[in-house]
């Protein structure tokens, strides 16, 4: 437990560095580029002109840094949007597009760990069969295809033809009632069908590696039936590749999905994102490269430090 | 028994090779290197076969589709905008592909009249078929009335039918003699607004009436009709009555003398054009006059999307340019990475860690924030393309550095490099003439498992308008999607064909990589057998 802390302390504050590293070089990347330009006769020139001069635009990028790393951790302030949310904090924005696209991803998570890690089992359990070769060129198929290609397949078949849903998800912020949530399932639907056949795979690939594992035979030759051997034995071993990437995959329901978000118009994180880029609103960018640098490294070091929780024995840091 | 042996006479014995020399037998089978062997395996993986096929024709489609397609890319015809595939030769023949059809889910008899009415016309009937008849019941003035609707299918290119259009005299001309010469008829009677109220109307409800078609000009209507809403006025047989403008009547509109196609039933009265200005408006067949213009029939495998460019053609284009650009990053990045590796893993030690926090940092970096900031930056100094490539650079060869240092760990304390190294080899040699070559097979294979990769985030980044690569390549598969999802509903193929490429370009290629990564790993030897 000792080398576990002493582990995780280490990675944190790597990450952390990293995360300052790369912050500072999307931030002078994005400060070298000319400001949003003001029309000519702007009633709010003044007011921008003054905050940019507060924010340090004439002063050296790392002045620049410094000031805007000083107001997150004094006063939360990302800046203020100066184009798409005119005048409002880039914070408060994106904290109001954050529940859609972690809504959205929650239900696609739920949804889909368990039908993939069943599938994964059953193809598993069939390995060399006609059942084992179709879950697997499904799951193939799935994973090849791009994401928009079935959120196109969803809407024409579902939303067009058949009609049992909306074409895009409803707005408003009434998450929790009946008619969201069937507005929702076309976007959670185009999002699953990707984390299913990941986990299948996963899970196949593990478990059949398990199963052919000398352990297995021992558990056998004591007398344990196969089903018995399969979810005490077999299993638990798999788990033990399967739980860090469920960890790792509740990190990502922050990020939301570009295109899907975009497609479906979800009211979320990726669709602020490209909107950001298309305005271009620089300090909505810059915020939303720090969220999804961080999101990334973070779910690097969840699923790396869940290993040494789920199975003792293996121990990281401890090479010493 | 044993006795029998035991006391053999010395002068029995024999030299069994004495004099002549001893060899091993040589080998009667043909000796199999590396890579023939890989090939050997990759051969019997079916699917890897077929996907291997399957790309090959893939890409064969994008070198020929743009040579074969009687369009470029820079054809966008404004007529034909989101038109179902069709071409000439298979729409005749009826089973229901490359026919133009669209479905329109519910018409009256009166607009069935109005396609009737373009069929009498121009000889080219639109409806294919009539899918499903059904009834409703509407309320109209306090009555209930029993309407019936018509579910059809429709060939949208002989649907458009006859046009307005204004030439020149010089063009008049030109299209009259190629009347003449191709016998297909393009300029049809005129017909004005003030033709088309049926003459048994009050004089007060035909000046309505041809006030409204002023305003509401509908070329296809070429009978005598007697409401707004274009019902036909029939004669005693229930047919049409034409409403061509006659000139003897004409005093207001004198076009030019028609020396072409004349339709049936014209005496020589009807008159074909009408002056405006310096030029002359025709009613023409727009079918006829695609014919006149391009010098064929419209022919569109895929159909037209929402700019009215060939899709089979933008496929081609697209598909040209996603596939160089992911061999292109391919390949730099195994340069890139297989140096940056090979000095990392060959060296070890502080040059080793140093090199792998560097590459941790870039690998934090997400792909789609290092596009966009490219795009924001490099795209106005150095272009699209070249700031495209270098943010999939940036972080691509990553992975295959990883890789190829994994490789060097392996194969750097053999003995062979020891006994080279004795000899003298420098580093250099070393590195890429001794160590490199072993790791080829596994760094090839996955060089080929990140085309799809590319070609998937090219893809959506296009989808998206991130970047934009229409100037350059003309289109991508991306962009062909995007301009395909506005119109889904009524167009679907739009999106459709493009969908269907890319898919099967990205399974097969992971199926193909899959199947040369098992080939070429050496751990699989003997399992299948």
């Amino acid at each position: 437990m000792k080398y576990m802390f002493k582990y995780a302390t280490q990675r944190i504050l790597l990450m952390l560095m990293t995360l300052l590293i790369i912050s500072f070089m999307c931030f002078v990347l994005i400060r070298m580029l000319p400001p949003a330009p003001l029309e000519p006769g702007d009633p709010h020139t003044a007011v921008i002109e003054a905050r940019r001069a507060a924010m340090g635009y004439n002063k050296p990028y790392l002045v620049q840094f410094g000031i805007f790393l000083r107001n997150i951790f004094t006063k939360w302030d990302w800046g203020i949007s100066d184009k798409m949310y005119f005048g409002r904090e880039v914070a408060a924005v994106f904290a109001e597009k954050l529940p859609a696209s972690m809504i959205v991803n929650v239900y696609s998570i739920v949804l889909s760990i368990p039908i993939g890690i069943a599938l994964g089992i059953w193809a598993a359990l069939k390995k060399n069969t006609m059942t084992d070769h179709l879950i697997s060129t499904l799951t193939m198929v799935v994973i090849s295809v791009p994401s928009f290609v079935y959120a196109f397949l969803i809407q024409y078949f579902l939303s067009h033809k058949l009609g049992w849903f909306p074409f895009l998800m409803k707005g408003g912020t009434d998450f929790f009632t009946w008619e969201m949530f069937v507005s929702m399932l076309p976007p959670v639907m185009a999002l699953s069908f990707g984390v299913i056949a990941g986990f299948t795979r996963g899970t196949r690939a593990e478990l059949t590696e398990v199963l052919t594992s000398e352990f297995m035979l021992l558990a056998r030759t004591k007398g344990l039936t196969k089903a018995q051997a399969t979810i005490r034995h077999a299993l638990k071993n798999c788990m033990v590749i399967i739980i860090p990437s469920i960890f790792g995959e509740f990190i990502g329901i922050l990020s939301g999905s570009l295109i899907i978000e975009k497609i479906f118009g979800v009211p979320g994180v990726g669709s602020l994102y490209i909107t950001s880029i298309n305005g271009p609103d620089y300090p909505m960018f810059m915020m939303l490269t720090v969220f999804y640098t961080a999101i990334g490294l973070l779910s690097g070091i969840v699923v790396d430090i869940s290993y040494g929780f789920i199975d003792p024995r293996i121990r990281m840091g401890s090479r010493k | 028994m044993e006795n029998k042996y035991m006391n053999i006479p010395k002068e029995k014995f024999s030299f069994v090779q004495r004099g002549d020399k001893m060899h091993d037998e040589k080998f009667k089978t043909k000796s199999r290197g590396y890579f023939a062997d890989a090939f050997l395996r990759f051969k019997k993986n079916k699917s890897s076969v077929v996907a291997a096929c399957i790309i090959g024709f893939l890409v064969l489609f994008s070198i020929v589709s743009p040579i074969i397609s009687p369009y470029t890319i820079k054809d966008k015809d404004k007529m034909y905008v989101n038109y179902a595939p069709y071409t000439e030769g298979f729409s005749d023949l009826g089973i229901g592909i490359l026919d133009g059809g669209v479905i329109y889910q519910s018409y009256s008899e009166n607009q069935l009249k109005y396609l009737e009415g373009i069929a009498q016309e121009t000889g080219r009937d639109p409806l294919i078929k009539i899918l499903d008849t059904f009834e409703e019941q509407e309320m109209k003035r306090g009555q209930i009335v029993t309407k019936t609707y018509h579910k059809i299918r429709v060939n949208k290119y002989f649907e458009k039918g006859i046009m307005y259009m204004v030439f020149s005299e010089a063009e008049y001309d030109d299209i009259i003699r190629f009347e003449q010469e191709t016998g297909i008829r393009v300029i049809y009677p005129y017909v004005a607004p003030e033709n088309l109220a049926a003459d048994n109307l009050s004089k007060d409800k035909k000046d309505t009436l041809t006030r409204f078609y002023k305003d509401n000009l509908n070329p296809n209507l070429w009978y005598k009709v007697t409401d707004d809403k274009g019902t036909p006025a029939l004669d005693a047989d229930g047919n049409f009555i034409h409403a061509y403008h006659l000139n003897p009547k004409s005093t207001t509109i004198p076009g030019k003398e028609y020396t072409g196609i004349r339709v049936e039933g014209d005496d020589g009265t009807f008159i074909y054009s009408a002056q405006k200005g310096s030029a002359l408006q025709c009613r023409i067949d727009y079918y006829s006059y695609y014919q006149y213009k391009n010098g064929h029939a419209p022919q569109y495998i895929f159909g037209t999307n929402n700019m009215g460019q060939d899709i089979f053609c933008a496929i081609g284009i697209g598909a040209r340019f996603s596939l160089i650009f992911a061999i292109c990053v391919s390949a730099i990045n195994l340069t890139i990475g297989a140096i940056y590796g090979a000095i990392q893993g060959f060296y070890g030690g502080y040059v080793d860690l140093t090199m792998d926090r560097i590459s941790d940092i870039l690998s934090g970096v997400p792909s789609m924030i290092t596009v966009s900031l490219f795009q924001l930056h490099l795209a106005q100094k150095v272009g699209v393309i070249p700031s495209f490539l270098f943010a999939f650079v940036l972080t691509g060869w990553i992975g295959m550095a990883a890789l190829t240092r994994k490789q060097f760990y392996r194969f750097k304390s053999q003995e062979y490099i020891m006994a080279a190294k004795t000899l003298g080899a420098s580093d250099w040699r070393l590195m890429f003439k001794h160590i490199f070559p072993n790791s080829l097979g596994t760094i090839v294979t996955s060089c080929v498992l990140v085309i799809p990769g590319v070609i998937s985030s090219e893809t959506t980044l296009t989808y998206l308008g991130i970047v934009n690569l229409q100037s350059f390549a003309g289109t991508s598969i991306g962009v062909l999607m995007s301009q395909g999802q506005t119109s889904m509903t009524t167009s679907p193929h739009a999106m459709f064909f493009p969908a269907m490429f890319v898919s099967l370009l990205l399974i097969s290629f992971n199926l193909f990589g899959n199947g040369l990564r098992d080939a070429f790993n050496p751990s699989t030897r003997g399992v299948d057998d």
